[in-house]
C-alpha cells in the first residue's frame, strides 16, 4: 500500500522525515517497503498556461507555443502534440532540474529560442500508464491551477511510503489507519478527518434488503442528487495517483479516496439504473451472468455474493460493480454503498473468478462493520462538495446483528512473564490507550476494551504483542533460555547413520547433489520400469505445476540420470554423485492415509577409471563401515541395469541395494553416450541391518601363515562361491581369504578360468606347524574339487 | 722401530685424508690394522726386541693403532656425511609437480550450510526432528492456528493430494507432531523440504528447504527467543553480527517477530547483497500462539514456547553469494565441488 506522507500528515502531527518514519513504524510492526521521493530533485518547475501556439517555420514536428508563467511570458518550442492554447501546463524553467539530475536551459530549436521545456508525467517522475489518454500522449495537462505556482506544492509531489501491511492488519490498509499507528509510536494522539452532512429536506427514495445476511453483515447507503459528473480536483487525483490508484470522475475518485483514508471500500451505483431504487443482497443464482465494470462477462455461481435491484445483478459484492449501474458522464443521481462482507466469501468470489480489486483484497481480510456510516457520510460529503450534488435526507443502515464490544481480563504479570520485560500496569495501558484500546487497571489484571477494528486481538498473547512492538522488541533483554530445564542435543540412531553413509559416500569421491521431488510418469518410461511396478502407484497432485509434475517420486534413478545427463553434455569428464532423499510409496491410491517416505540413497558415476568393480567397491566399503555382515551378491533382474553388469545385494532375505551398469537403452534415453554405473540403497533397510555394537578382538599373538591356491573352474563359476568353499571348508582357522588372480585365455580351455587366491592359516593360540596347515590346505583342495569340479594348477 | 711405527701413522693419515669413500676407507683399515695389515707385520717383529724396550714399543703401537682408529672412525663419518649428501642432492624433485590425489566428495552447499547450523542448535541442547513431506492438512494448518476459512492459507501456494492430504508448505508441521509425542522441556530443530506452488526462477523454487525450530518448557520468554537467535546468528554469520526483531504476523506465534541480521557482505553499510539497506531479513520467529500449545495438547497456562524458522535455500545463497537459485538444484559438479 502506497500512502504520501502529506496525506498522512493530515491526521497526525509529525515532525520526523520520510525515512525516519519509515523506520520506525516498521519497529512498531508497520513494515515499509520503500520510500520514494516524487519531488526531491524538481527545482524551478511551475505551472504555466498556453497563451498562443504557432508552426514550427523550419520544423514540421514543433510548435512554438507562448507560456503564461505568472511573472513572464516565455516562448517554449516543443515536440508535443497533444496541447492547445488555453491548457494549464507543467513549465520547467531556464535552470531547473527534473528527477534523474536532468537540467534545463534556454537553448535553440531548429533556430529558435526556447526559454525552458513543456514537461510530461513522466518527466516529473510520476507513473503515467494511470493518467487517462488525454495527459499520457506528451504533456501533462492540468486543470485549472495558479500561474507560476511551484508544481511541488500544487501537485503535492512529496514522500511517498510504500508500506506492506501482515493479513491480520486491514485496519491498517488506510491513511487513517497508519496515522494511528505513526500516532502510538511516537505516543501522540491522531485525528479523524472531520465529517459534516448537510442534508437537503427531500427524503432519500433507496431502499435496501439483505436477503444473505450469513454474507454480508451490514450495508449502509446514501442518495446524492443532482450530481454534475466532471474530473476530480487536481489534489485529489495526485492522492490516488500516488496511491497507486487511476483518477476517473468526481464521483468513483470519492470512493477510492475514502477507501484509502478510512479503509472501507465504497461503492457508486447509477441509482436511475437500479431497478425501483431497490437494492437486494443475495447469492448468485447459479450461472447468472455480471458484466463487471472491466467490460468482462463473469459467469457466478450460487456461492457467491451480488448486489442486486429487483430483475437483475448489478455488483459482484466486494469485489467489483456492474457496468450496468456504472457511474457515467450522464448520470446524476448517485447510490453510494459502504458496506460489510463476510471475509472467506469475498475471498472465494475473488480466487474463484480470478478477479481481484483493491476492494476484494480489503475485505477478505475481515473489515470493520462499525466504520460503514463514517465512511458513507465522509463519501457523501465529499461527493456533495465535489459535484455540486444534494445530499438526500436520510442514511440507509441495515445491519442485522450488530457486532458486541470485545472486552478482555488480561494477567500483566502474565504479559510481562511472557515478553521478558517488567512493565508495570501503568505503561501497559499506556501504550494500549494510544492504540485506541479502553483499558482498566485491578491489582492484577488489566481489563481491555478491544476497538471494533482490531478484529485481530482475541486474547492476552495478542495483547502482549501491542504492547511488546510498541515497547519494543529490540528493548527487550537477550536473555539464554534462564531458568529452564537443560537438555541435552542429540541425533538419533538414524540421523547418526545418516551421517556416516554420506561420510562413507564423500570419502569414495561422490559429490552430493539435490534434486527435486515431481516426476512424471515418463520419467519411470525413460528408466525402463515395467507396466506392472509397484513404483508406478505414484502419489499424484491435484494441482501440480505441469503434466511431467505430476506425481511424487518413487525413485530417484531417473533425477540423478537427470543430473548425469547435464554434467555429461556439458563435458564434466569425471562425475562421481550421490543423493540422499526420500520416495514416496502409498499404501493405497487414492490416498486415504499419509505414504510411506523411504529415505534412500543413490550413487551414480562414469568417467576413465570407473567400471563395475569400482562402484562395487563403494558398496563393500559401505557394508563395511556399517558393519554389516553375511551379504550375498546375486544377479539383478533390474531392467534399469545391464543384465550382466548388475547385481542386487541381500542381507538376510531382504534386497538392500542394487548396482551395476546402467542399462545401455536407458542411457540411450538420456543421450548419455558413456557407461556408467549406478546405485540404489535403501536407507531404511541398510540402517535396520546396520551393526552398532563392534566389540573389541584380541591382536593375533601367533603368525599367520600363507599359501597361495590356483585352480581351474568353469567361466560361469562366481568367485564368490569359491571363496565360500574355502572359508567353509578351512573353518576357523582361516583367518584372511584374498583374490589375487582371474584369468582367462592362452594355456586355460575355452570353457574354464584359473582363479588364485592367498589364504592365511593362523590360530590364536599357538604357532601353526606345517603339517597342521596342509591337513587344512589339503581339505580345501578336495572341497573344491568336489563342490565345484576345480582343478588345482 | 719406534720410527717405522711413526711413519706408518705418517702414511696412514695421509692415505686417509685423500679417501673419498667408504671402499677405500675398508681397504685403508684392512691394509694397515688388518689381521695381514702393517703394523701386525711390524709387531711381528717385536720379539727382537729387548725386554725393556717391549712396553715401550707396545704402548707405541698400541697409541698408533688407536690413532688410526680414531682416523678412520673420523674419515668414515665425514664420507658417509658427503655421500648422504649427495644422494640427497640428485634426489631433488619439482615440488611443484601436481600432486597423486584420492579425490574425496564434496557435500551439497546447502548441506554444508545445514550442517553448520545442525552444530550451532545441538549445541544449544535442540535435537533434531523430522516428518512427513506429505501432510495431513491438520498439521500443516489446522493445529498451527489456520482454520480453513483463514486469510492466511492460500491455495494457490499449496499442492493438494486430497482433501485432507498436502504437499506440507513449511516444516511447523513437524513441531505440531513433536509437541503431541513428547513432553516439556522440548528443544528441536527441524530441518526438511517443503513445497510451494511456485514457477522455478532466481529466486523461487516450488521444492525448497526450510529450518523450523522449537523450544517449550515453564517460563520461557520472548527474551529467550531473542537471546538464542542472536548467538545463533553471531555463529553462523560471524560475531560481529547484529540483529534487529520487526514485528511481524504468522498465524501460529504471538507475538511474532521477523529478524534481520546486518548484512555480512558489507557490515551494515549498505550493497547489492542487502539491497543498500544494511540489513537481511533472515528468519521468521515468535511465542507459540496459546491456541497451538493446547491443540497439541501443552497447557499454555503452564508452559510457553518461542518457535522460528527459516529458508536454507535462501541461508545458502546470501552466504555464499549465489545469484541464482536455479544452481542448488542443477547440480552442475563444476559448481558442487566449489564447496
Amino acid at each position: 500500500m502506497l500512502i504520501s506522507y502529506s496525506w498522512l500528515k493530515d491526521y497526525v502531527d509529525l515532525s520526523v522525515d520520510a525515512k525516519k518514519l519509515a523506520d520506525d513504524l516498521t519497529m512498531s510492526g508497520s513494515k515499509v517497503e520503500t520510500v520514494k521521493s516524487y519531488g526531491q530533485e524538481i527545482k524551478n518547475v511551475v505551472i504555466g498556461k498556453i497563451v498562443s501556439l504557432e508552426k514550427h517555420p523550419d520544423a514540421l514536428k514543433l510548435q512554438i507555443g507562448i507560456v503564461d508563467v505568472g511573472k513572464e511570458k516565455l516562448q517554449i518550442v516543443t515536440g508535443a502534440q497533444n496541447i492547445k492554447v488555453g491548457d494549464y501546463i507543467p513549465v520547467a524553467l531556464h535552470g531547473s532540474t527534473l528527477p534523474g539530475g536532468v537540467k534545463i536551459k534556454r537553448g535553440k530549436l531548429r533556430g529558435v529560442e526556447s526559454n525552458g521545456m513543456m514537461c510530461s508525467a513522466k518527466e516529473l517522475g510520476l507513473d503515467e500508464s494511470l493518467l487517462p489518454e488525454y495527459q499520457r500522449n506528451g504533456i501533462f495537462i492540468l486543470p485549472e491551477l495558479p500561474l507560476g505556482d511551484d508544481v511541488r506544492d500544487v501537485l503535492e509531489l512529496d514522500d511517498v511510503i510504500e508500506f506492506e501491511i501482515t493479513p491480520n492488519r486491514p485496519d491498517c490498509l488506510s491513511v487513517v489507519g497508519i496515522a494511528r499507528e505513526a500516532a502510538a509510536t511516537y505516543r501522540k494522539s491522531y485525528r479523524m478527518p472531520e465529517i459534516k452532512i448537510s442534508e437537503v429536506d427531500d427524503k432519500n427514495p433507496a431502499t435496501v434488503t439483505i436477503e444473505a445476511d450469513d454474507l454480508c453483515f451490514r450495508y449502509v447507503a446514501r442518495v446524492i442528487r443532482n450530481a454534475k459528473i466532471g474530473p476530480s480536483p487536481m489534489w485529489m487525483q495526485m492522492r490516488l495517483l500516488k496511491a497507486g490508484i487511476r483518477p476517473i470522475n468526481n464521483i468513483v475518485d470519492v470512493t477510492n479516496y475514502v477507501m484509502m483514508e478510512l479503509g472501507q471500500p465504497l461503492h457508486a451505483f447509477d441509482l436511475d439504473k437500479v431497478k425501483n431504487r431497490h437494492i437486494v443482497v443475495r447469492r448468485a443464482k447459479e450461472g447468472e451472468r455480471l458484466i463487471t465494470l472491466d467490460d468482462k462477462e463473469r459467469i457466478l455461481d450460487k456461492d457467491m455474493l451480488v448486489i442486486a435491484d429487483e430483475e437483475k445483478a448489478i455488483g459482484l459484492a466486494g469485489v467489483m460493480g456492474g457496468q450496468n449501474t456504472e457511474i457515467t458522464d450522464d448520470t446524476v443521481n448517485i447510490l453510494i454503498e459502504s458496506a460489510n462482507f463476510k471475509g472467506s466469501n469475498i475471498r472465494y468470489t475473488s480466487r474463484k473468478l480470478g478477479l481481484r480489486s483493491e476492494a476484494s483484497s480489503r475485505f477478505e481480510k475481515g473489515l470493520d462493520p462499525e466504520i460503514t456510516v463514517l465512511a458513507c457520510n465522509r463519501a457523501a460529503q465529499l461527493m456533495a462538495e465535489l459535484s455540486g450534488g444534494e445530499i438526500l435526507e436520510g442514511l440507509v443502515d441495515v445491519y442485522p446483528k450488530p457486532v458486541t464490544e470485545k472486552v478482555l481480563s488480561v494477567r500483566y504479570e502474565r504479559i510481562n512473564k511472557l515478553l521478558g520485560t517488567n512493565l508495570s500496569c501503568q505503561e501497559m495501558k499506556e501504550i494500549l490507550s494510544f492504540l485506541d484500546f479502553g483499558t482498566i487497571c485491578d491489582d492484577k489484571n488489566l481489563i481491555v476494551k478491544v476497538p471494533a477494528f482490531r478484529g485481530d486481538v482475541d486474547g492476552e498473547a495478542d495483547i502482549a504483542e501491542e504492547i511488546g512492538r510498541m515497547y519494543g522488541y529490540n528493548n527487550i533483554e537477550d536473555t539464554l533460555l534462564k531458568g529452564t530445564q537443560i537438555t541435552a542435543g542429540v541425533k538419533t540412531r538414524e540421523q547418526k547413520l545418516e551421517d556416516t553413509v554420506k561420510d562413507v559416500f564423500l570419502s569414495c569421491g561422490l559429490n552430493e547433489v539435490i534434486t527435486t521431488s515431481f516426476m512424471g510418469m515418463k520419467d519411470l518410461d525413460k528408466i525402463n520400469l515395467p507396466d506392472d511396478s509397484y513404483l508406478r502407484n505414484a502419489v499424484k497432485i491435484m494441482n501440480p505445476l505441469g503434466e511431467d509434475q505430476g506425481y511424487m517420486r518413487t525413485t530417484l534413478l531417473p533425477f540423478m540420470l537427470n543430473v548425469v545427463c547435464t554434467n555429461y553434455s556439458r563435458k564434466v569428464s569425471e562425475f562421481k554423485a550421490f543423493e540422499i532423499s526420500k520416495v514416496f510409496v502409498p499404501k493405497s491410491l487414492p490416498l486415504e492415509e499419509l505414504p510411506d517416505e523411504i529415505k534412500s540413497g543413490i550413487i551414480a558415476m562414469y568417467g576413465h577409471d570407473v567400471d563395475f568393480l569400482t562402484i562395487k567397491g563403494v558398496i563393500e566399503e559401505l557394508l563395511d563401515v556399517l558393519n554389516i555382515k553375511n551379504v550375498k551378491y546375486v544377479r539383478s533382474q533390474n531392467p534399469a541395469y545391464h543384465p550382466g553388469r548388475s547385481a542386487d545385494v541381500i542381507v538376510g532375505d531382504e534386497k538392500i541395494c542394487v548396482f551395476g551398469e546402467l542399462n545401455p537403452d536407458v542411457a540411450e534415453n538420456y543421450d548419455i553416450n558413456k557407461r556408467v554405473y549406478i546405485s540404489e540403497v535403501n536407507l531404511e533397510l541398510l540402517f535396520k541391518h546396520a551393526n552398532d555394537e563392534k566389540v573389541y578382538k584380541p591382536l593375533p599373538r601367533y603368525p599367520a601363515v600363507e599359501r597361495d591356491i590356483a585352480v581351474l573352474v568353469d567361466k560361469s563359476t562366481f568367485v564368490a562361491d569359491i571363496e565360500n568353499v574355502i572359508r567353509k571348508a578351512g573353518g576357523q582357522l582361516v583367518d584372511d581369504v584374498k583374490l589375487f588372480d582371474v584369468y582367462e585365455g592362452e594355456n586355460i580351455p575355452e570353457d574354464k578360468k584359473s582363479v588364485a587366491f592367498s589364504i592365511w592359516y593362523r590360530s590364536y593360540d599357538k604357532t601353526l606347524t606345517d603339517e597342521e596347515v596342509s591337513k587344512v590346505h589339503d581339505k580345501i583342495v578336495n572341497r573344491l574339487s568336489e563342490e565345484l569340479g576345480a582343478q588345482l594348477r | 722401530m719406534e720410527e717405522t711405527l711413526r711413519n706408518l701413522l705418517e702414511e696412514a693419515k695421509k692415505e686417509l685424508s685423500s679417501a673419498e669413500n667408504l671402499k677405500t676407507l675398508e681397504e685403508i683399515r684392512v691394509k694397515y690394522l688388518g689381521k695381514k695389515g702393517e703394523l701386525t707385520k711390524i709387531l711381528r717383529g717385536m720379539g727382537n726386541l729387548s725386554h725393556d724396550e717391549r712396553p715401550i714399543i707396545g704402548k707405541i703401537s698400541n697409541d698408533v693403532r688407536e690413532e688410526i682408529e680414531k682416523e678412520l672412525t673420523q674419515k668414515r663419518e665425514e664420507v658417509l656425511w658427503q655421500e648422504k649428501e649427495k644422494k640427497i642432492k640428485s634426489e631433488y624433485i619439482d615440488i611443484t609437480l601436481p600432486g597423486k590425489v584420492h579425490e574425496i566428495g564434496h557435500k551439497h552447499p546447502m548441506t554444508k550450510v545445514l550442517d553448520e547450523i545442525k552444530d550451532i542448535f545441538l549445541g544449544l541442547g535442540f535435537s533434531i526432528a523430522e516428518g512427513p513431506e506429505i501432510e495431513l492438512d491438520y498439521y500443516n494448518f489446522e493445529a498451527l492456528n489456520t482454520p480453513p476459512d483463514h486469510p492466511a492459507r492460500d491455495l494457490q501456494d499449496t499442492f493438494y493430494i486430497t482433501k485432507n492430504i498436502l504437499l506440507r508448505t513449511q516444516t511447523s508441521p513437524v513441531q505440531v507432531r513433536t509437541m503431541e509425542k513428547s513432553k516439556p522441556p522440548i528443544k528441536v530443530i527441524s530441518p526438511g523440504r517443503v513445497y510451494r506452488s511456485d514457477e522455478i526462477d532466481a529466486t523461487h523454487s516450488p521444492v525448497f528447504n526450510q529450518i523450523e525450530g522449537l523450544a517449550v518448557d515453564e517460563g520461557i520468554t520472548m527474551g529467550d527467543l531473542k537471546g538464542v537467535l542472536n548467538l545463533f546468528a553471531k555463529r553462523l554469520f560471524g560475531s560481529d553480527t547484529k540483529t534487529k526483531f520487526r514485528p511481524h504476523y504468522f498465524p501460529f506465534t504471538e507475538p511474532s517477530a521477523e529478524m534481520d541480521v546486518s548484512c555480512f557482505a558489507c557490515g551494515g553499510k549498505g550493497c547489492r547483497v542487502c539491497g543498500y539497506s544494511g540489513w537481511i531479513e533472515i528468519l521468521g520467529s515468535g511465542m507459540v500462539h496459546p491456541n497451538v500449545l493446547r491443540m497439541s495438547g501443552i497447557d499454555p497456562e503452564k508452559y510457553s514456547g518461542f518457535a522460528f524458522g527459516m529458508g536454507l535455500d535462501r541461508i545458502t545463497m546470501l552466504k555464499y553469494g549465489i545469484d541464482d537459485l536455479r544452481l542448488l538444484y542443477e547440480n552442475d559438479l563444476r559448481f558442487i565441488k566449489q564447496f
